[in-house]
């Protein structure tokens, strides 16, 4: 047998209060493919802070190509030739690629010569991308696009990809997938986190699943079904999400010619947005991150002002209403945003309960706050969607993101809405909880409420939504039926690939 | 190595016990300051701390706390609601001022007629001038978008020019002999804050400050405008999806904190000072904000974080006179007390572990 290029052998770390990793070993080989599989909190991302030198283990070792290898930093990591993509860019706006690329080097070359060494690398392995546009213009495949380039100018011998694909289209993740299958050819090694296991089953040779920091099982991908892998991951069985044929009422929610300016620099202008949302009816949003999303979810819960008759609700014109007028008539909303836009993060639940649901639930009267019945709110919150806290006098920050993602989508679903919008309900949310989540989405409409639900999660709208659209730079596509829609299809509605604009209706 | 690690939510243990650590820890580097300068620290210590309340001249002492503490709790009361949200006044020595001026006017206005209804207009005029001189920030805040912190600064100078114009015009003594300064009001009735029981110190001012205490704990605890005001510190964002309208949340707390720093500026000249003259102003509107931070922005902690400020004041007054310390030691002594409150403050969101040594 030979040699593998990285062998992880009993690696621990401990935070206090919680075990990140436990003794968790396993061996990548020469120009293998290897997933990391596992669910939020399972360890991953404290895994390969190590292999990179950002966090230190406390006990256990590595061996790369048979040495001992022990990065006190990342750059000892990258010099070894490890290099790592992260999640979230670390990239300047302003700067164009080129800059941004060199002010990642330790010896940048002269400006000229990196542009042509960009172009180089970037045609070979078929990434697309102008070293001279500025980051700000980019999508966030491009960006990847200047972060993969950053990492293979280096010509690493093992590359990290933190879940790459949660911010492409599906076309997208195709050229990405084929330059990957690329570097392998070539020799390169590459450890791949995800927790979207269709991708893993195209891609990766060996999977190592991760389930509270313990390594829990191998498989080869390619022989194992997804669901096996995903209860693996979980621990348990998965339940779907149950619907029944549903026959939908009238229209709860009509939004016409919506168009609203960006309210910040780097937001996106919604244009000309028409929607209509039925009694019952899901209606799904996809579409890449940043192209529109939040500035939708701002304009429907009334944080946004827009002209009165572009949104109305039963016939109503509620355009120039305010997020309380608006909950008062029974249309809520969940952001994306956990901490600081959902919830405040160093309140406690109860006071967080009665960020929203003071006027629904009566929380307060003549301005005067009724605390018990707030803290019998929360704790009816806690109870019914299962979340994970001692009780409601802890800050919301003390939760995990799932719990926290559960007490928030709880909080307006327990109101009983007429209308709810949610954005990213599932974000960050291990497999257990956001089927919880879908299904009380699901009851929710059940019982008559029109539910519109952002997600860049495109299995997730296949799942639960009735009807589907996507935004694209600030645009809406027409809604379609779920049933029937091909991948295809959906990524032409997202925008389809590099840049390339659809024709505008 | 020592290494900072956050809390997963703030120790409540901590923030009660930090302004008692930083009053310590004040004690033990004044201390050290004093005894460079050649004193004796544990005498000059307890001659600040000691002497006012229980010394020989205690009598006269223990009225003075409440006259120099009412209008820092006062004021500070009014900047706390402000500052919880995210507002920051830090003007109240300005809008004190215009109190002073408004509330002398309305009184002097009326000299020298003799009637009851002289004082509460005064009360009155008094806390529509700081609200009016709150307002100018406010309203350039709201509506072009200006920062508040220096606007509000920037207009306790122009106050303070005011203040000296007024004093040499307007509301000059017709019979001070050409000296600046107004009629003096402790000697005209109707318009004189007089204290309530004779030698306690207790007047209208020291009332307003403890009514102020109580209604402030209430908004803050009890009551929507108050949740949405500490809402608003804690997340703006998140305030916003409450449905808080930021423009009038601004105007509500800038135009509070005027008020009652007015209210103070009119307790004060109606009052333990009398007069409107170039140097009525000593900094209290300065020193409240040191007293709402180590108050905590809690009502009940301002009240008490008054108390010691006025017990520094007086003592350090002592110290002066009895000591010969330099005042600038004492003002040193005091900047201690805000400097230790915010360093320990990180205790209450941080914890301090002892990290291993690693090896590179």
């Amino acid at each position: 047998m030979t040699t593998p290029l990285l062998s992880l052998q009993g690696l621990t770390k401990a935070y206090p209060g919680v075990v990140a990793n436990d003794q968790v070993s396993f061996d990548i080989g020469e120009g293998e493919v290897h997933a990391l599989l596992g669910e939020n909190g399972a360890g991953k991302s404290t895994l390969v802070k190590m292999i990179y030198g950002l966090v230190k283990p406390d006990s256990g070792s590595m061996l790369l190509r048979g040495q001992t290898f022990a990065p006190p930093e990342p750059r000892a990591a990258r010099s070894d030739g490890i290099a790592m993509v992260f999640q979230h860019f670390s990239l300047f706006d302003a700067l164009n690629v080129a800059e941004n690329i060199a002010l990642g080097m330790e010896n940048p070359p002269a400006m000229g010569d990196l542009a042509s060494r960009i172009r180089e690398v970037s045609e070979t392995y078929g990434l697309p991308l102008d070293p001279y546009r500025t980051v700000g213009d980019l999508s966030a495949g491009e960006r990847q696009r200047v972060e993969i380039i950053r990492c293979l100018l280096q010509d690493p011998k093992l590359l990290i990809m933190d879940e790459p694909t949660s911010v492409l289209t599906p076309q997208e993740v195709d050229i990405l997938f084929e330059t990957l299958n690329k570097l392998r050819s070539e020799g390169t090694s590459i450890l791949y986190i995800s927790h979207k296991l269709e991708e893993i089953r195209t891609l990766c040779d060996h999977a190592t699943i991760l389930r509270l920091g313990k390594n829990v099982g191998e498989c080869v991908p390619a022989e194992t079904s997804a669901r096996d892998m995903a209860e693996m991951m979980v621990g348990s069985t998965l339940q779907t999400p149950e619907r029944s044929g549903r026959e939908f009422g009238e229209v709860a929610l009509d939004v016409s010619g919506l168009s609203v300016p960006s309210p910040s620099e780097f937001g996106t202008a919604l244009r000309n947005v028409h929607m209509t949302v039925r009694k019952g009816e899901v209606l799904g949003i996809g579409g890449v991150a940043g192209n529109g999303q939040d500035e939708l979810l701002g304009v429907l819960s009334g944080e946004i002002s827009t002209a009165a008759d572009a949104i109305k609700f039963n016939g109503q014109a509620i355009g120039k209403l305010g997020p309380t007028a608006r909950r008062k008539l029974g249309v809520l909303t969940a952001p994306e945003e956990r901490l600081g836009h959902a919830a405040a993060p160093d309140m406690s639940l109860t006071e967080n309960a009665l960020l929203t649901g003071s006027i629904r639930e009566g929380l307060e009267s003549n301005g005067f706050l009724k605390w018990n019945e707030t803290k019998e709110f929360a704790e009816k919150i806690i109870s019914a969607f299962d979340v994970r806290t001692p009780g409601p006098e802890n800050a919301a920050r003390s939760l995990s993101g799932g719990n926290l993602q559960k007490f928030v989508i709880g909080r307006e679903v327990l109101q009983n809405p007429d209308v709810l919008v949610v954005n990213q309900p599932t974000w960050g949310v291990d497999a257990a909880a956001a089927a919880s989540i879908r299904q009380a989405i699901l009851d929710l409409a059940a019982k008559g409420t029109a539910v519109i639900c952002i997600s860049q999660d495109l299995d997730e709208l296949m799942e639960i939504s009735d009807s589907f659209a996507a935004l694209n730079e600030g645009r809406l596509s027409a809604p379609r039926e779920t049933t029937g829609l091909t991948v295809d299809e959906i990524g032409l509605m997202m925008g389809g690939a590099h840049g390339m604009e659809v024709a505008h209706v | 190595m020592i290494v900072l690690e956050k809390r997963p939510q703030p120790s409540k243990a901590w923030s009660y016990a930090t302004p008692l650590v930083a009053v310590l820890a004040t004690m033990v580097f004044g201390g050290l300051l004093f005894a460079i300068l050649g004193k004796n620290p544990v005498e000059a210590i307890g001659t600040i701390f000691w002497e006012p309340l229980f010394g020989e001249f205690a009598f006269y002492y223990r009225p003075q706390l409440l006259v120099k503490g009412a209008p820092l709790v006062l004021i500070a009361i009014g900047l706390s609601l402000g500052f919880r949200a995210g507002i920051w006044n830090i003007g109240a020595e300005g809008q004190y001022i215009m109190g002073a001026i408004f509330g002398a006017g309305a009184g002097l206005a009326f000299y020298p007629m003799d009637a009851f209804f002289i004082f509460p207009i005064m009360v009155i005029a008094g806390a529509f001038g700081g609200w009016l001189w709150a307002m100018i920030p406010a309203f350039l805040k709201v509506r072009f978008g200006t920062n508040e912190i220096l606007v509000s600064l920037m207009l306790v100078y122009v106050a303070e020019q005011f203040l000296a114009s007024v004093s040499l015009g307007l509301l000059k003594n017709p019979e001070g002999f050409g000296f600046p300064g107004s009629r003096n009001l402790q000697s005209y009735e109707s318009a004189h804050n007089a204290e309530l029981i004779a030698g306690s110190g207790m007047h209208w001012g020291v009332v307003a400050a403890f009514i102020a205490v109580i209604f402030s704990y209430v908004l803050l605890n009890r009551h929507m405008l108050g949740f949405h005001i500490r809402l608003t510190g804690e997340a703006p964002r998140a305030a916003k999806f409450a449905g808080v309208n930021p423009a009038r949340l601004i105007l509500f707390c800038l135009g509070l904190s005027g008020a009652l720093a007015g209210l103070a500026g009119m307790f004060e000249v109606s009052g333990p000072s009398g007069v409107v003259s170039i140097d009525f102003n000593v900094g209290y509107g300065f020193t409240a904000i040191i007293v709402a931070f180590l108050g905590r922005l809690h009502p009940v902690g301002i009240l008490l974080a008054g108390g010691l400020m006025a017990l520094t004041y007086i003592g350090g007054e002592i110290a002066q006179s009895q000591l010969g310390l330099p005042a600038a030691a004492i003002q040193v002594f005091q900047g201690m007390l805000l400097f230790f409150l915010l360093a320990f403050d990180l205790l209450t969101n941080y914890r301090i572990r002892a990290a291993r040594s690693e090896v590179a």
